[in-house]
């Protein structure tokens, strides 16, 4: 199957009908966007399958409610409308009310840079860390993200499920843990890569003495797997906005003389259109991109 | 206007003498005094042994600030302690000038920024539906200058395109908001334009206000409007 064919939210739109099929407490919440690839799921769950039009401070209101009666809502729209938007309902209707959901955004970071800023959303995953105590998970292909969506759901906790069209060539397991997936020296430079951050990362660091670690969990972030891999040199190449994860890392690191590099995504509007991979190299997260980052930082 | 004949009513006013109250929201607070005891008093079916019960009824206060009706009320009902009253908003107190669900007994949700009450309301009124749980009613109460935020009107729209049939607003008006609700059929227009059921009722009138409460029409969500003398 050619990997172009089947996206993530394809993924998302076929394991979450199923768990619609299969769990009566799912329920989901649309704000139009992918109502029509739900049409089939709507049809047969007609009082769990909820699109309340383009409202998405309402979106979010309704999975409150949901959740305070005892339901397990998805949650599904654009990024920018689903956490930027909507932020004061994440905020206060799940979780000042004690209750969670699964939000699942598509269009991360630039997936829709050619509609420009209006459809961009790199700052998703701090507004999460501004609230605490979501899970956040930013898969790198497709085949992950049946597993991700299947463990959110017997549970009542606050998940952030983050799709994207970047992909990684291959799907690296349901571990939450980070995965060496490359090993250098001990104790020499690691780099962690979140989601499909990974590809463009092996390939930048082809011929480095460097270790790469790979998540699709960045919250909570494996801290203890992160103090048994890391020297005294950390990168963290992350798919959102740059330094994301910096202050966490180095409290994770406190007690150790360390240095940290993080890439990701610009804090400045380029205020330009073109692709995802034109806003990849602008950011320097294409593969050049980040080995001259990454060069710089260790030599 | 009948004068209010249930025993517990005249107890308000000494368990609101108890509360330190905001003085800021003090007028506000007393103007949900009627509405909020005829509500515990004649139509929730909620007791302090029921608030765990799916089959209840759900009472959502989005109108947080100014509680003090509010506490004194589930004091009276059985639902917290009286002593509680007398320490609003201390280091160890339960109660605050903005009530917490996760804090207080048979508080459905915490609230006190405007505008966010109606849509967990909408979304528990589908929960239970969705559930099969036909038997429950949801009251959201709002204020007049609450209805001011954009979020309120995603709820109403969507809530009456979709005839959400479970779902009853009362609107304490007061006649707080800047721009008011001006035009022919004021607050209730702006519901009954997008299919609600509407009924406008002196807010101190025990009576009315209780049959404005249970006017509601089996397919439609039902909104009152309780006007009351404005804020000072």
């Amino acid at each position: 199957m050619d990997s172009k064919e089947v996206t993530m939210r394809d993924s998302f739109v076929t394991t979450t009908s199923a768990l619609l099929a299969d769990d009566p407490r799912t329920a989901l919440v649309l704000a139009d966007i992918s109502a029509s690839v739900f049409a089939p799921a709507a049809h047969r769950h007609p009082e769990r399958v909820l699109n309340v039009g383009i409202r998405e401070q309402l979106m979010i209101g309704v999975a409150g409610g949901l959740a305070l009666t005892g339901l397990r809502p998805i949650v599904h729209s654009y990024a920018t409308f689903l956490v930027d938007r909507a932020y004061e309902q994440i905020k206060l209707d799940l979780g000042h009310q004690g209750v969670g959901a699964i939000l699942v955004s598509v269009g991360a970071s630039y997936d829709g840079s050619e509609m420009g800023r209006t459809h961009m959303s790199p700052g998703d995953v701090a507004l999460f860390d501004t609230i605490g105590g979501w899970t956040v998970q930013v898969p790198g292909h497709r085949d992950e993200v049946p597993a991700l969506l299947k463990a959110a759901t017997p549970h009542d906790d606050p998940v952030y499920l983050r799709l994207s069209t970047q992909s990684n060539r291959l799907s690296y397991g349901g571990d939450t843990r980070l995965q060496v997936l490359r090993r250098g020296t001990p104790g020499g430079p690691l780099i962690v890569a979140v989601g499909p951050m990974l590809d463009p990362t092996l390939a930048a660091v082809a011929g480095l003495d460097v270790t790469v670690a790979y998540t699709h969990t960045p919250r909570p972030f494996d801290t203890t797997g992160l103090q048994a891999l890391a020297g005294s040199e950390v990168i963290l190449v992350e798919p959102y906005l740059a330094g994301t994860s910096s202050a966490l890392v180095n409290g994770v690191l406190s007690h150790v003389p360390h240095r940290l590099l993080s890439l990701g995504v610009g804090h400045a509007e380029i205020r330009r259109y073109g692709t995802p991979q034109d806003h990849a190299r602008w950011h320097g997260l294409d593969a050049a991109g980040l080995r001259a980052s990454i060069s710089a930082f260790l030599s | 206007m009948t004068a209010p004949t249930t025993t517990g009513y005249v107890d308000l006013d000494g368990l609101l003498r108890r509360l330190t109250g905001d003085e800021k929201h003090s007028a506000s607070a007393h103007s949900t005094l009627d509405v909020v005891w005829v509500l515990y008093d004649r139509v929730l079916r909620v007791t302090p042994e029921s608030v765990d019960d799916p089959e209840r009824d759900r009472f959502l206060l989005s109108k947080g600030h100014g509680p003090a009706a509010y506490y004194a009320v589930l004091a009276v009902k059985g639902f917290i302690p009286e002593a509680w009253l007398d320490d609003l908003a201390g280091p160890e107190s339960r109660l605050g000038h903005h009530p917490d669900r996760l804090l207080v007994p048979g508080v459905e949700i915490s609230s006190g920024s405007l505008g966010h009450g109606l849509g967990l309301g909408v979304g528990t009124a589908l929960g239970l539906r969705a559930q099969g749980i036909t038997q429950p009613r949801v009251y959201v109460l709002l204020g007049d200058a609450e209805l001011d935020e954009g979020a309120n009107h995603e709820a109403i729209a969507y809530a009456g395109a979709t005839d959400l049939p479970n779902l009853t607003a009362i609107v304490l008006d007061n006649q707080s908001a800047t721009h008011g609700w001006p035009g022919p059929g004021g607050i209730a227009s702006r519901f009954t334009v997008n299919g609600w059921t509407a009924a406008t009722v002196d807010g101190r009138d025990h009576d009315a206000i209780h049959a404005a409460l249970t006017a509601h029409q089996p397919d439609q969500p039902h909104v009152v409007a309780a006007v009351v003398d404005p804020r000072k």
